[in-house]
Parts: structure tokens; C-alpha cells; sequence
């Protein structure tokens, strides 16, 4: 991980190296450690928080799955991860829809109008969500929307939404509108145009803005405490009474399932963009 | 989409000599174009204002919007209106006037919400209004002004009606001076809070320190890493480009949990600290549940959004330009200081911003790791919100942090304006 030194460095520039390259492992373990350090904490065979002496010298009674199996029997944990992927999986499609739909009109919009569009569009990614739910809370509470699945997933769609048109955007950058005259000229409707020629040429940024507005729904905690009933508590919103109510080991085991998935998430999300990016080099060069 | 030939290929043919039927069909594919492009854009636009604009709309009014006390009891404020505290109690108009509007409010269930109304401003009036209420009867109205006061002797103060009075307009500006620690006396003057109820200037000041301190803290940490990321070959960086990510990827409730184990009184850091005797068993470090917990857990949440635009901007930096400040006789160190680093100045600027403004707004961290002293400015209106139900004072908050934000974003693209 470290930077090519010239090899006529003097001294110094050798010290500064060397204490340069200690400065930024320091950094990436701040970064890193804590997510790291759940994963064995919860497989603790006690009820603490912390490395029990026992788990030091790895001997392996200190070790059990005992908050797992909590977790998986727990009615409300059960009820929290059906919440949760039932009110992301429908707010990741409103959001990708929407987002995308509204990507490909924007990016046919006179740039001064385009701008001022899309601040309104992003301005959900910089006001506080405090001010957000509460007035969500209000507005639901007055039209009957509050306290259900279907108000969640509006307000988290509302929430995603702008991750997908910022990504689609970027993808239409560089995508060629001469392939839609093409396909106009040789007969074609516009929604098989866009079936077979564009959906396919933006799906990276679809996909990976999709992923963004699922992780967004899934992580999104305070909305759900001003909207959602006590049956309607997402993966999150269980977390958080957790904490603030009795520090178990169980939401170190979810919080270790949560890393897991967003890992693979990452993962996925990074192997979309690297296969576009080098779709996109490939086209260049031809 | 639709149209077979767009128009400026049609103007690119010829623009000069172009007819005039010709030019018009051009503009009406345009405008067609045009039509077709914000029809796209409008199902975003609906879900937007309805599940946000429409909603902050409506509770930033809330917070001028005060509609209980001028319903409630609108013929005693009919009696009040050109009264004042100076004149000491008011006509039997006003006790006849309130003893009516008692009366109805019981009749229709409002009188609760009349005093709770009125007990934001003054303590213990919900009480006082309950009580008469049910003491009032037809006894009453032979001298409504003693048998107020028989009821209780707070009836015979001017006090109680001045508040009744100030917080009787349609529409007040009220809850703005309870934002920001002010408060009217009976006379309806604006004056200064009492010492020990001025919270929320305290919070809001709080709550920028808070915020500049960590953006400062992320700058500190991100510079090295964007620096490193910025200049190793492309397969190690897009490698460590992972750690930066996972966290950013990582549920904030997961993290702020990870944080706990690792720093409270028993946690992973205190014991390795005990266990290696560098602090005693009753030394224990105070590392959570106070700011130093919010900062803590704040730069490691936000320091990704200082990585991400500085990392960006670095990667445009032409190295050549530091090349040639070596190669003139500039030492690493001034090539850097005025070289490379104000050449990344935007990517600071950016950086700083994005995470003083989400700071700003933060709620989650300080609600679960702030105890006490690490609370801001969010956690008070969902405290109005959810705890007081003070929903004025909650909106009168919203609005101000709000033109706080604005304020921060206006003053960063003016920055980045000059830069240019």
C-alpha cells in the first residue's frame, strides 16, 4: 500500500516516508477496525460487549452462536427483517422507476432548466432527516398514510430516488442518442427502443443507483420512527431500541449480518462499474 | 424520441437558408422534444413534492401557523383587545367574554388542548384552565370577575390574561422567539429569556462547533488517504478504495454499534488500555455518551464524504506541475505547500462543506452515543416533536437550521465561485 519512492530520496524524505505510510494505515484501520471488530464479538458465548478473557486465548467454549440463534427465534427480529427487505425491496423499484425515467428526460432538458430541476431533486439528500420525518409525520398522520407499510415506502423511495437519478446521469454522459434515431429510423417504438437499446446501454448506472436506493432504505431509521407502528419496526429501527434500551450481543450478530451483506452489496456494486468502465474503454478505442 | 430528424440537424444543414415553414416545424419538434422530455421528469417531480416539498411546506408554516388560542377563546380576545397589563385587570367584559368561551370549549372537548397551548407559554395554565372549567356554573354569572377569582386567585392577576392575549393572533411569531431564547413579559415587550431557560442559542452554537470541528478532523484524516489513493498505481488504489467504501456502505446503526463495544467504560478499548496499565481500573476514559463520543463516531461516519470530492480533485492534479517546482529548485515540502496544495483547495472546499452541512443535521450519533453534552440542534426538535409535543417551537427549530444550512451552502458556492 505504499507510494514509489525516488531512490535518491535523502534521509528526510526516508523518514517522512516511512512516518507517512504509518499515518495512513493508522487512518484505514480508524476506517476499518470497528466494522472488523463485531464480527468476533458476536460470537461471544457471554452477555458482554467486550473480548471476555476466555476469547483472548481462543479457547473455544468462549465461542457459540448463541445471539445468532436468538436473533433467528426472536419473533420481533423475524418480523424487523421482513419489514425491512419488503419496505426496501419496494422503494428500490419506485426509486429506480422514477429515477431512471426522470434521468432520461433530464438529460434532454436545456442545461439551465436541467440545473434548476435538479437541485429540487437532490434537495432530499441535504436537509436533515429529523425536519424530513417530522413533516412526513404530520403530512401522513393528515391523509392516512402514517403507520403504513405503503407511507414508508414512499418516503424511502422519495429518499433513494436521487441516488438513482444522480448515477443514471452520469451513465447517459456518454451514452450515443444517435442509437435511439437508429433504432426510430429503422421502425422502432420508443419503449422498444428503450427495452433494447438504451435500458441496456445505462443498466450499470441503473443498477448500481438501484443499489443505492435499496441501502438507503435498509439503513434508514428515522423516518421509520416517526412513521412506522410498533408491528412495522424495520431491521434498523430494532437496532436502535437495542441500543438504547438493553445492549444485548444479539445486535452485535445482526449488526454482523448487516456488514456481510453490505460487503457483497459493495461488491456487486463495484464489479458493475469496473465491467462499464471497461465496456466503456473498449468502445473508445474502437 | 419520436421525431425522425431532431433539429438541429435539420439547422445544421443549412441555418441561413433555412425557409420560414421549415424554421417554425423546427421549433414545433423542439418544443415537442422539450414537452416530451419534462413529461419524463414529472412522476419523479410528484413523488418528490408529495413525500417532501409539500410536507416541509407545511411544517415550516406550523411554525408560524397558531390557530388554538385565537379558536378557542375568541371572545375573551375580543374583550382583550385594547386592554393592557399596565391597566391592571381587565373589564367583566373579558371574565364574561372567557367564561363563554369556557364553557363552549368544555362543550366541545377543546378546552385540553386550549391549555396545553397555553401552558407552552405559561406553566401550569393547562391546570388552572381545567380547573375552572369544571368549577363554572350558572352561579357564575351573577359576577363573573369575583367568581373567577374565588376559583383561583391567579384570576385576579393581569398575567394570566396577557398570556392568554399573546398567544391569542392567528398567526405569531412566537415560536421564532422561543427558538432563539426570547420571550414576551405581560406587556408584550420582546425580552431575553431567563438565564437558566436559554437552550437553544447554546445548541445552535454548539451544534456549529460541533460540526467545524469534525469537518476539520475528516480534512486532517482525508487529506493523506486521497493523497495516497490519488498517486498509488490504479489496482492497489481501487484495493484500499474498498476500506474507504465499507464504512460508507455499513448501516449507521452498525457502526455506531461497533463504536460502542469499542469505546465505552468496559469496552474494547478500555480494556486494552487497563490490560496494558496505562490507565488504572478507576481511570477509565470517558470516551462515549458524551461529545467526544459525537465527534468520534461523527468522523468516522462522515469521513468518507471528505475522501470521495478530495480523492476526485487530486486525480486532476497534473503532476507534471509539481515535477517542474522540483526540478526549479523548490525542496518536496515547498513544492507541496505551493504547489500541490492549493491546487486542491476545491476538493477541500467541497469536502468540508458536504460534511460540516450533514453534521449540521445530525441526529442518529448524538441521539445514541451524545449523552448529555454531545446533543445538537435535531435531537431538540425531535425532542418538541415526539416528547414536549411543542410542534410550533419544533418547526420554529426546523425553519432556523434550515437558513443555517442555506446559509453554509450559499457561502460555499461563493468560495468556490472566487476559486475560479
Amino acid at each position: 500500500m505504499f507510494l514509489p519512492m525516488s531512490p535518491t530520496a535523502g534521509p528526510l524524505e526516508r523518514l517522512w516516508h516511512v512516518v507517512f505510510s504509518g499515518l495512513c494505515l493508522a487512518i484505514f484501520a480508524f476506517l476499518i477496525l470497528p466494522l472488523v471488530i463485531v464480527v468476533p464479538l458476536s460470537f461471544n458465548a457471554e452477555a458482554y460487549f467486550t473480548f471476555t478473557r476466555e476469547m483472548l486465548s481462543l479457547s473455544p467454549e468462549a465461542f457459540s452462536l448463541r445471539w445468532y440463534r436468538e436473533l433467528f427465534t426472536n419473533p420481533q427480529w423475524a418480523a424487523a427483517f421482513r419489514n425491512s427487505l419488503f419496505v426496501a425491496v419496494g422503494a428500490t423499484l419506485i426509486a429506480t422507476t422514477l429515477g431512471t425515467v426522470a434521468a432520461l428526460g433530464l438529460a434532454k432538458l436545456k442545461p439551465a432548466l436541467r440545473a434548476s430541476v435538479m437541485i429540487l431533486l437532490l434537495s432530499p439528500m441535504i436537509i436533515p432527516i429529523v425536519i424530513v420525518a417530522a413533516a412526513l409525520y404530520f403530512f401522513f398522520t393528515a391523509i392516512g398514510l402514517a403507520q403504513t407499510l405503503t407511507g414508508l415506502i414512499l418516503a424511502h423511495a422519495m429518499l433513494g430516488a436521487p441516488f438513482v437519478v444522480t448515477t443514471v446521469l452520469a451513465t447517459l454522459s456518454g451514452f450515443d442518442w444517435n442509437l435511439v434515431r437508429a433504432a426510430a429510423s429503422l421502425g422502432a417504438g420508443p419503449v422498444h427502443t428503450f427495452r433494447k437499446v438504451t435500458l441496456p446501454a445505462i443498466a450499470p448506472g441503473v443498477i448500481s443507483g438501484g443499489l443505492f436506493a435499496f441501502i438507503t432504505s435498509l439503513d434508514e431509521v428515522v423516518v421509520v420512527m416517526f412513521l412506522a407502528s410498533v408491528d412495522q419496526r424495520t431491521v434498523p429501527r430494532q437496532m436502535w431500541s437495542g441500543i438504547r434500551e438493553q445492549l444485548s450481543p444479539t445486535i452485535l450478530a445482526a449488526a454482523t449480518l448487516l456488514i456481510v451483506a453490505s460487503f457483497l452489496l459493495l461488491l456487486f456494486a463495484e464489479m458493475i462499474r469496473r465491467r462499464n468502465e471497461a465496456a466503456r474503454a473498449s468502445t473508445h478505442e474502437d | 424520441m419520436s421525431a425522425p430528424l431532431s433539429a438541429e440537424q435539420m439547422a445544421g444543414a443549412s441555418p441561413t437558408a433555412m425557409p420560414a415553414d421549415i424554421e417554425k416545424a423546427a421549433r414545433r419538434v423542439e418544443r415537442r422534444q422539450a414537452f416530451s422530455a419534462a413529461l419524463l421528469v414529472l412522476p419523479l417531480i410528484v413523488l418528490i413534492a408529495f413525500a417532501f416539498l409539500i410536507p416541509v411546506g407545511l411544517l415550516l408554516f406550523k411554525s408560524i401557523d397558531n390557530p388554538v388560542v385565537a379558536e378557542g377563546l375568541p371572545e375573551t380576545l375580543t374583550a382583550l383587545q385594547s386592554w393592557s397589563p399596565a391597566d391592571g385587570l381587565p373589564s367583566d367584559a373579558a371574565y364574561t367574554g372567557l367564561k363563554r368561551d369556557i364553557e363552549k370549549a368544555k362543550a366541545e372537548g377543546t378546552l385540553g388542548v386550549i391549555g396545553a397551548r397555553l401552558n407552552q407559554d405559561t406553566p401550569g395554565a393547562r391546570s388552572l384552565l381545567q380547573a375552572t372549567g369544571r368549577r363554572l356554573d350558572a352561579t357564575t354569572d351573577a359576577d363573573p370577575h369575583q367568581a373567577f377569582i374565588a376559583i383561583d386567585k391567579r384570576w385576579g392577576e393581569p398575567e394570566i390574561f396577557g398570556a392568554i392575549r399573546n398567544a391569542g393572533d392567528r398567526y405569531t411569531l412566537n415560536y421564532y422567539l422561543n427558538a432563539l431564547d426570547l420571550t414576551r413579559n405581560t406587556a408584550g415587550d420582546i425580552i431575553a429569556k431567563p438565564e437558566g431557560q436559554r437552550l437553544h442559542i447554546n445548541l445552535f452554537i454548539r451544534t456549529v462547533w460541533v460540526s467545524a470541528l469534525t469537518a476539520f478532523v475528516c480534512f486532517l484524516l482525508a487529506y493523506p488517504i486521497a493523497y495516497l489513493l490519488a498517486h498509488l498505481p490504479a489496482r492497489r488504489a481501487n484495493l484500499l478504495m474498498i476500506v474507504v467504501l465499507l464504512p460508507f456502505w455499513t448501516s449507521i446503526l452498525v457502526r455506531i454499534t461497533s463504536w460502542i463495544a469499542l469505546l465505552q467504560k468496559q469496552g474494547v478499548v478500555n480494556d486494552a488500555l487497563a490490560s496494558l496499565g496505562v490507565i488504572g481500573e478507576a481511570g477509565r476514559l470517558a470516551l462515549i455518551y458524551n461529545m467526544t463520543g459525537t465527534i468520534i463516531v461523527g468522523t468516522h461516519i462522515l469521513l468518507p464524504f471528505f475522501v470521495l470530492p478530495l480523492y476526485s480533485v487530486m486525480k486532476t492534479v497534473n503532476p507534471n506541475l509539481v515535477r517542474a517546482a522540483t526540478s526549479l529548485g523548490a525542496s518536496p515540502f515547498t513544492a507541496f505547500r505551493r504547489v500541490y496544495f492549493p491546487l486542491t483547495v476545491p476538493g477541500i472546499f467541497a469536502g468540508s462543506s458536504l460534511v460540516f452541512i450533514l453534521c449540521t443535521g445530525y441526529f442518529i450519533t448524538p441521539a445514541l452515543v451524545g449523552g448529555q453534552n454531545g446533543q445538537l440542534i435535531s435531537n431538540i426538535i425531535a425532542y418538541h416533536m415526539q416528547q414536549s409535543l411543542n410542534w410550533g417551537l419544533a418547526a420554529a427549530l426546523s425553519t432556523l437550521l434550515l437558513v443555517m444550512i442555506g446559509i453554509v451552502y450559499f457561502l460555499y458556492t461563493r468560495l468556490v465561485r472566487d476559486q475560479r
